[in-house]
């Protein structure tokens, strides 16, 4: 039993993504932003803002949160969910670094 | 017959293994290094001076006497033969019933070019710490590389000795695995204190010398002279014995809860293990591990588990702690107590009812309180306001009301340290009519220098006036502070403050690491006061800036280069053509602020198009920033009839005066040749219109949200004193104003008349504009021409592609 649910896939070293910051990994389901933030931890969420589309790897990265560049609405890396007043969501996928090597967990 | 027990490695691990050992073995101990069991931790003490090695020996000649173990130091185990069961050393062949590895870690060195120099050494062992003793004369210079926990020891030991010692480190702060940048911030401070140099963000190119080390070259080309060089990058687990002899090794020799690997008759301990996907790196778990490990030899029961780890730095004279976890997760609150006049910084990490981290910064005292705190677990949601004052309220139960403490202060208690103000002085004045901070400020001078004291000050008038006290009009900057824009400026230059963490660290950040608003204009705030030390973090820049590029609303960008004054060449419009078809261009748009925009440019597009632009000599537009964007002009006495002087020509010396710098909003001029005016100068930043006898630069106007014609500020008869003039007001603007305020309304709140004051008096204005070109020194530099270089960080990460997700 046991159903495999979901495979790592390995997207590169950690150093490659700026503390504070974010990168983008492509995959054919559409983006997914890798953020880092101040104290190394990594998140990944849809690359696409609920509100208009924004991409959100380009947002400014604060404690566990970010803030989307387009019209500043802010997201919690963990949930993926839209802070304060407005209402939304983000797919999270998870992720973990292992060796300076960023994974990413993605459906089979 | 006593079974036979071998045990590679005397270190801190298998010493205490074997003090819990049963008589029932004999043992083997072989050791690499010389000596038998000594203190590793202590080494640091020994390099200071405070220590010597004889004192931090834990197990001498006598104790291995009386133990009968067969001690063989200073040979090195080479090979196990699991089939033979033996070991090879250089002494033969050793036979064992069991075996124990336990050989650390080796300290990693970075490859770099002349990382094999004598004079480059690591630190691990009393042969480092004796080479760095031997060359930490007073004056001699010492690098060290990595500011994580031994290479702070061995700096701050070299420094007690006499040597300059250089701290290089890759990451943003200090210890970033223990502490958070506030932390880090004061730990940098205290070593600077010390006379210890810290670079951060410093990554080693290569190591320089001939016959010996001589120097370390950092990426960004700071080169610091070395007579030494201590590389503390890092560890990692010493598994090539267990790695030759077939042993299952991951990072570590894999072992299970009883400390045995994937041969039954082996087993390991110390840093050379992985247990549960987890190394370890510190002593008090691997403690555990010996006694677990002797009770299994022992033929007792005994299980592995690690528990949470806390960390200090043994520099005396410094206070540091940390443990668990300080990663921001969902459900984490944090509680923040900053007291900037101390030094101290205290943060815990809240998950639902229960303590999981804390980092404390100048006073410890608590340390192992809320160590205990997280370890067990416990409910600590009825102590949850006074937690972090520590266990004493929390046992008194009174509860912290900052206005009572304040209440109950005397009326010459000292209220503002820097201009002596005392309580009473502020209540006085108050009292005679000072209702407003302003008032008590000019009247006191409380609060009106440095002004960490704000707050207090606000409470003192609090309680004089009850409930006729309102608080500061002006709104604070962010959620994160109480104080205004103007006060946190003023308090960058009044306590020499480089940097955002010591930013927030002195004026009492509430949040741990700001939000999206403040970031931003802190950045702001730092490279314009201190162009030459503080260095601009991208990862507080609004995304335009970050990518030098406006985003669009499909996050695509656009690209504009300069056309300097609005003028253009054939050759430059072939380029933004060529341009333009290379990378599919969607739109070529003229703006209005005469010049070319590329529009709909794909991100990864951007580095291989601005190289393009550059090569045919244009240079970013700016047309992103908060800084200069254009200088519109008009054809003016070159070709038009009414012109009264070059405005063309002054236009492109004041846009080349000015590019690349830094402004609290974005800066726009227009330069007119005649009182017609076609620049429309007259509703820019600053504008100047020509007439005969000179140029009139006037200034605050706006077109924008709001519509407002400038105001004259001068009117001058020669070219080089408007172009200093503007440079000086400019300059003026960047030092003074707040963030994302224009010109025209920061010129609203200072007043027209101070700014005409300002340039009429010729030492400030001359100040004003040496001071520009100091940060035009640093700031005035293409960015296309230096992120074009790494394309590859424009480009995704990754790319998934269809067949290696199915
Ligand atoms: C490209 C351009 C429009 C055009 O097609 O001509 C433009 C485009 C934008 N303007 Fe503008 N402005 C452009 C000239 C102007 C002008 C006219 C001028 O400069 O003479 C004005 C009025 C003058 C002024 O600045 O006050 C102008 C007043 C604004 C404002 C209002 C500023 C204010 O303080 O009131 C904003 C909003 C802001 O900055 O917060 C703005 C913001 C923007 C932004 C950056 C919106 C944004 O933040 O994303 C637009 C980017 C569009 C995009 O997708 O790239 N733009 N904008 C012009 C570029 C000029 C250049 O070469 O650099
Ligand atoms: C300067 C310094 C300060 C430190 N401060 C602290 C601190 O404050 N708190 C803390 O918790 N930890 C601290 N540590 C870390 C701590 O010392 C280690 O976690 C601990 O020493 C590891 O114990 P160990 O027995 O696994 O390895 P070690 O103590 O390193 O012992 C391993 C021994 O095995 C020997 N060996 C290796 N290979 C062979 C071989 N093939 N044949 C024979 N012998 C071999 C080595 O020579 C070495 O003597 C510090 C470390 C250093 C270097
Ligand atoms: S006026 Fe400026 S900000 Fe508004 S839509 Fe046009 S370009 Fe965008
Ligand atoms: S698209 Fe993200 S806030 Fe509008």
């Amino acid at each position: 039993m046991n159903a495999v649910t979901q495979r790592w896939i390995e997207v590169g070293p950690l150093a490659d993504i700026p503390p504070q910051g974010a990168r983008v990994v492509r995959t054919p389901a559409g983006c997914i932003a890798v953020f880092r933030t101040a104290t190394d931890e990594v998140f990944a969420l849809n690359d696409r803002c609920p509100h208009k589309g924004g991409p959100l790897s380009e947002g400014i990265v604060h404690g566990a949160s970010v803030t989307c560049p387009l019209h500043s609405w802010v997201f919690d890396l963990n949930s993926g969910a839209a802070q304060g007043a407005d209402v939304g969501q983000v797919a999270t996928y998870p992720a973990h670094v292992r060796d300076g090597v960023v994974y990413l967990g993605l459906a089979p | 017959m006593a079974k036979k027990l071998v045990v590679i490695g005397a270190g801190m691990a298998s010493g205490r293994m074997l003090e819990n050992l049963g008589p029932d073995w004999q043992v083997t101990l072989f050791n690499a290094e010389p000596r038998g069991n000594y203190n590793r931790l202590m080494l640091s003490p020994v390099l200071s001076g405070e220590k010597t090695y004889a004192e931090i020996i834990t197990h001498d000649a006598d104790w291995y006497g009386a133990q009968r173990i067969d001690t063989r130091f200073g040979e090195t185990v080479t090979k196990i033969d699991r089939n033979a069961r033996v070991v090879v050393s250089a002494g033969g062949e050793t036979p064992y019933d069991a075996l124990v590895i336990a050989t650390g870690s080796a300290p990693f060195i970075i490859p770099v070019p002349g990382h094999k120099l004598p004079g480059v050494v690591t630190y691990r062992d009393l042969e480092d710490t004796n080479t760095m003793i031997a060359a930490s004369r007073p004056g001699a210079r010492a690098v060290v590389i990595g500011g994580g926990l031994l290479g702070l020891e061995a700096a701050a030991g070299m420094a007690a000795r006499g040597a300059e010692v250089t701290v290089i480190h890759l990451m943003g702060h200090l210890m970033e695995r223990q502490l958070d940048p506030s932390a880090g911030y004061l730990l940098q401070k205290d070593l600077e204190r010390r006379g210890i140099r810290v670079h951060c963000k410093g990554a080693t190119k290569a190591i320089l010398g001939n016959d010996r080390v001589e120097a370390v070259l950092l990426e960004d080309g700071t080169v610091y002279p070395a007579d030494l060089v201590c590389m503390a990058v890092g560890i990692r687990p010493e598994t090539r014995l267990a790695n030759d002899c077939g042993l299952e090794v991951a990072r570590g020799v894999v072992v299970n809860d009883q400390m045995q690997t994937s041969d039954p008759a082996v087993f390991a301990l110390g840093e050379c293990v992985e247990h549960d996907s987890q190394l370890f790196g510190l002593v008090a778990p691997l403690y555990d591990q010996a006694k677990v490990l002797a009770a299994v030899l022992n033929g007792e029961t005994g299980r592995f588990q690690p528990v949470q780890t806390a960390t200090k730095l043994k520099v005396t004279g410094v206070d540091l702690f940390s443990a668990g976890d300080f990663a921001e997760a969902p459900g984490r609150e944090d509680i923040v107590f900053r007291d900037p006049g101390r030094g101290i910084y205290k943060r815990l990490i809240l998950e639902g009812e229960r303590l999981i981290g804390a980092v404390l910064y100048g006073d410890t005292a608590d340390g192992s309180w809320f160590f205990d705190l997280i370890k067990t677990g416990k409910d600590v949601s009825d102590m949850r306001d006074t937690l972090i004052f520590g266990p004493a309220f929390a046992a008194g139960g009174t509860k912290a009301d900052p206005l009572a403490a304040v209440a109950a202060l005397p009326p010459e208690a000292e209220i503002c340290g820097c201009n002596g103000v005392c309580k009473g002085k502020i209540e006085a004045a108050v009292q005679g009519g000072a209702l407003t901070l302003d008032a008590v400020r000019a009247q006191t001078k409380a609060s009106a220098s440095c002004g960490t004291c704000t707050g207090l000050v606000e409470k003192v008038m609090a309680l004089t006036l009850g409930d006729g006290f309102a608080a500061n009009a002006n709104p604070a900057m962010c959620k994160c502070t109480d104080h205004t824009h103007e006060d946190v400026r003023r308090m960058i230059k009044a306590g020499g403050l480089k940097s955002i963490p010591a930013v927030m660290q002195e004026l009492g950040w509430k949040t741990v690491g700001g939000c999206a608003s403040c970031r931003p204009a802190l950045n702001y705030y730092l490279l314009a006061d201190w162009p030459l030390d503080y260095r601009d973090d991208r990862q507080s820049r609004f995304v335009n800036e970050r990518n030098h590029a406006n985003i669009q609303k499909d996050g695509t960008y656009s690209v504009v280069p300069r056309m300097w004054g609005g003028v253009t060449t054939p050759d430059e419009l072939r380029a933004i053509a060529d341009a333009a078809d290379k990378f599919n261009v969607p739109m070529v748009k003229v703006t209005g602020g005469q010049r070319i925009d590329l529009l709909g440019v794909k991100k990864e597009d951007l580095p291989a198009m601005w190289s393009d632009l550059n090569a045919a000599g244009m240079v970013s537009g700016h047309a992103y920033s908060k800084g200069l964007r254009t200088v519109k002009t008009c054809v003016g006495s070159e070709f038009c009839r009414f012109g009264t002087q070059d405005s063309t020509g002054l236009g492109i010396k004041l846009e080349k005066l000015l590019w690349g710098s830094w402004t609290p909003a974005k800066v726009k001029l227009g330069v007119s040749g005649c009182p017609r005016n076609c620049a429309e100068a007259t509703c820019k930043d600053i504008g100047v219109i020509c007439v005969d006898s000179g140029y009139q630069i006037s200034v605050a106007g706006a077109a924008g949200m709001e519509v407002k014609e400038t105001e004259l500020l001068m009117t001058v008869a020669t070219e080089a004193e408007a172009l200093e003039i503007i440079a000086a007001f400019t300059q003026l603007y960047r030092e003074n104003a707040r963030y994302l305020h224009r010109i025209y309304k920061w010129v609203a709140k200072v007043g027209l008349d101070w700014c005409k004051d300002q340039m009429a008096d010729l030492t400030t204005r001359r100040a004003l504009y040496d001071r520009f070109l100091q940060s035009q020194s640093v700031y005035q530099t293409d960015p296309w021409a230096e992120l074009a270089e790494r394309p590859a960080d424009w480009a995704p990460m990754k790319t998934i592609s269809l067949e290696a997700a199915e």
